[in-house]
């Protein structure tokens, strides 16, 4: 069934077989390479010792009885590490003033996800609708970036307002910041489509849908992915500010009771709290990404920072 | 194949003798650049290609032979003139038509397998006789083994021979090339220079071969068109009386190659200097 091959295979990359002079090269490098990991690893830890070192002995240092406030560092004020940990262990053991830490931890996750998913999807459709439409961006540009301008988080005020104390007024807000940040990337990205490419496509036989299919989604996919961190972080600000402008449940509202009762090391403790969950959305979301565009040349993987 | 016209310095006659599968009439395109300006990249062209002749068209930077590519496939309209394809005048992109860009336009994002079978797919056939057909290129442009790989894994040549096959599996019987291989290193190109011969005998495809080199144009074609400076219109046109199949890597030191090498190049010479010239102009400016 298989025709013939009339061509020649000569431009055809082979594997190159390892050579055994390079072994020795190989394995030194490896050695090295090795030793620089573990020496970045040592540094980082020593880092995080030094700086949580420092400011923990500040609140145990030159204090007289119980005035903390003739500390180096008054942890009344500035919060001390070990009394964060304690913080959060309290929390996890006998929960917070508004019902167990899970709870509050799956609330907050959930109103960051819904707004993060509603976001993404209405900046992709309309992102994706004015690049591909020349008027209707011409028409709506100024608009959108008026709206764009605007510090979007006291929109955070009017939610809550009109939405009421519960989730949708968190959600509404997280929407509103994710939403800017996709929309301008899939605008641009579809936008940059190669011409050539689409050329290609239509010459290949492609119809209207089939071109939005196969050719500017999966060209623009790149540039949305890539707006996906950044829009991420700001579904969680979305839900967090949300939280604590008015709210009865959520990881903002503990950092605004903390704030009530003068509590630092609370605010620390929400703050930590918050970190763990953004680090795992963004490793989940790297995941996403490179299972998303394998086909890409070094898809950004070993940026860690 | 060496009959068809004998003086080869003649210009070429517009009435041809034979049943063309494409014809510029007065063919005139003009753009406009963002600044509003209107600049004339094609004026009064007029040429014709027989059915399963393979020509060449010559000219300078700039003279507007891409341009006269995607005039033929449709992309875009004339500004005045006429293009017609098998006696029908073209109206949006073509079912005949294959075209085989300068840049490399294969999808990034496809593997070798997904790009080969993408026309077919766009044409309505299913994923299963798609892919079937797509297998088939492959092994014929040598890649069979490497359906999975996506386009930045393989060399340039190889990402040639997809886009050869992507063209070809849609079995076009108008094949537009536009500089395919001036992207590849002298060794690659030939080869690939051969390749396409040897896929053309096979289909009997008309091919115009948009190129700036003059050598492989000659390598290559039937006849070869040298288009003048921009706005570019016709100068003349040569039949290349060599034998087929020809090898490229080969034909270049026959004594017939050389003698039409500098037959035509005398005509071309002239439009490059103007060019040339032009270029110079512009950058002083």
């Amino acid at each position: 069934m298989s025709a013939p091959s009339v061509l020649s295979r000569a431009d055809v990359a082979a594997p190159v077989a390892a050579q055994p002079d390079t072994q020795d090269f190989d394995a030194e490098r490896a050695r090295r390479r090795q030793r620089r990991q573990l020496l970045v690893l040592f540094l980082r830890v020593a880092l995080a010792v030094v700086v949580i070192g420092t400011w923990e002995a500040g609140t145990r240092i030159g204090c007289y009885g119980n005035d903390t406030g003739t500390c180096v560092i008054d942890k009344f004020f500035f919060g001390q590490p070990s009394g964060i940990w304690d913080q959060v262990v309290t929390w996890v053991q006998k929960g917070t003033a508004q019902g167990p830490l899970w709870e509050q931890i799956v609330v907050t996750l959930e109103e960051t996800i819904l707004g993060f998913a509603i976001g993404v999807v209405l900046g992709m459709v309309f992102g994706v609708a004015l690049g591909r439409n020349r008027l209707l961006s011409d028409v709506a540009g100024p608009y959108i970036k008026a709206l764009n301008a605007m510090p979007r988080v006291v929109l955070g005020s009017i939610f809550t307002i009109m939405l009421g104390l519960e989730m949708p007024s968190k959600v509404a807000l997280a929407v509103v910041l994710v939403f800017f940040v996709v929309f301008f990337n899939a605008f641009q990205g579809v936008r940059e489509v190669d011409r050539d490419l689409i050329a290609n496509a239509r010459v290949l036989g492609a119809t209207p849908g089939q071109l939005q299919r196969h050719v500017i989604l999966p060209s623009a996919l790149s540039w949305i992915l890539a707006s996906l961190h950044t829009s991420f972080g700001f579904a969680l600000v979305g839900a967090i500010v949300g939280e604590y402008l008015g709210a009865r449940k959520g990881v903002g509202l503990m950092i605004a009771t903390a704030q009530g009762t003068f509590n630092a090391n609370g605010v620390f403790a929400a703050m930590l709290i918050l970190a763990v969950l953004a680090i795992v959305a963004e490793a989940f979301i790297t995941r996403l990404e490179n299972a998303l565009i394998r086909w890409r040349p070094n898809a950004i993987t070993d940026i860690s920072i | 194949m060496a009959s068809r016209g004998a003086g080869i310095t003649r210009p070429w006659s517009p009435v041809p003798t034979y049943k063309p599968a494409i014809e510029l009439r007065g063919v005139t395109k003009r753009f406009v650049s963002p600044a509003g300006k209107s600049f004339t990249a094609l004026r009064d062209l007029n040429f014709a290609v027989g059915a399963g002749e393979f020509c060449a068209i010559v000219g300078p930077t700039g003279c507007g032979k891409s341009t006269t590519l995607s005039l033929i496939s449709g992309l875009e309209p004339p500004s005045s003139g006429e293009v017609v394809v098998f006696g029908e005048p073209v109206r949006g992109v073509g079912k005949q038509v294959g075209y085989m860009f300068q840049r490399d336009a294969v999808f990034p994002w496809k593997n070798v397998l997904d790009n080969v079978a993408v026309g077919p797919g766009f044409r309505g056939a299913s994923g299963a006789d798609a892919n079937a057909r797509a297998r088939e290129w492959i092994a014929r442009v040598g890649l069979s083994g490497f359906e999975r790989y996506y386009p930045h894994q393989l060399s340039g040549g190889m990402r040639k021979r997809v886009a050869l096959a992507q063209t070809l599996i849609n079995g076009p019987r108008i094949l537009l090339m536009d500089e395919p291989f001036s992207a590849l290193d002298v060794q690659t190109r030939v080869l690939m220079e051969n390749e396409l011969l040897q896929l053309w005998s096979t289909t009997g495809a008309s091919v115009v071969f948009v190129t700036h080199d003059l050598e492989e144009a000659i390598a290559l074609a039937d006849r070869v068109i040298v288009i003048t400076a921009g706005p570019g219109t016709v100068k003349s046109t040569y039949s290349v009386d060599l034998p087929r199949p020809r090898n490229v890597a080969e034909i270049r030191f026959q004594p017939r190659f050389v003698e039409l090498y500098e037959e035509i190049w005398k005509d071309l010479r002239d439009e490059v200097m103007v060019s040339y010239e032009r270029t110079k102009r512009a950058v002083a400016s």
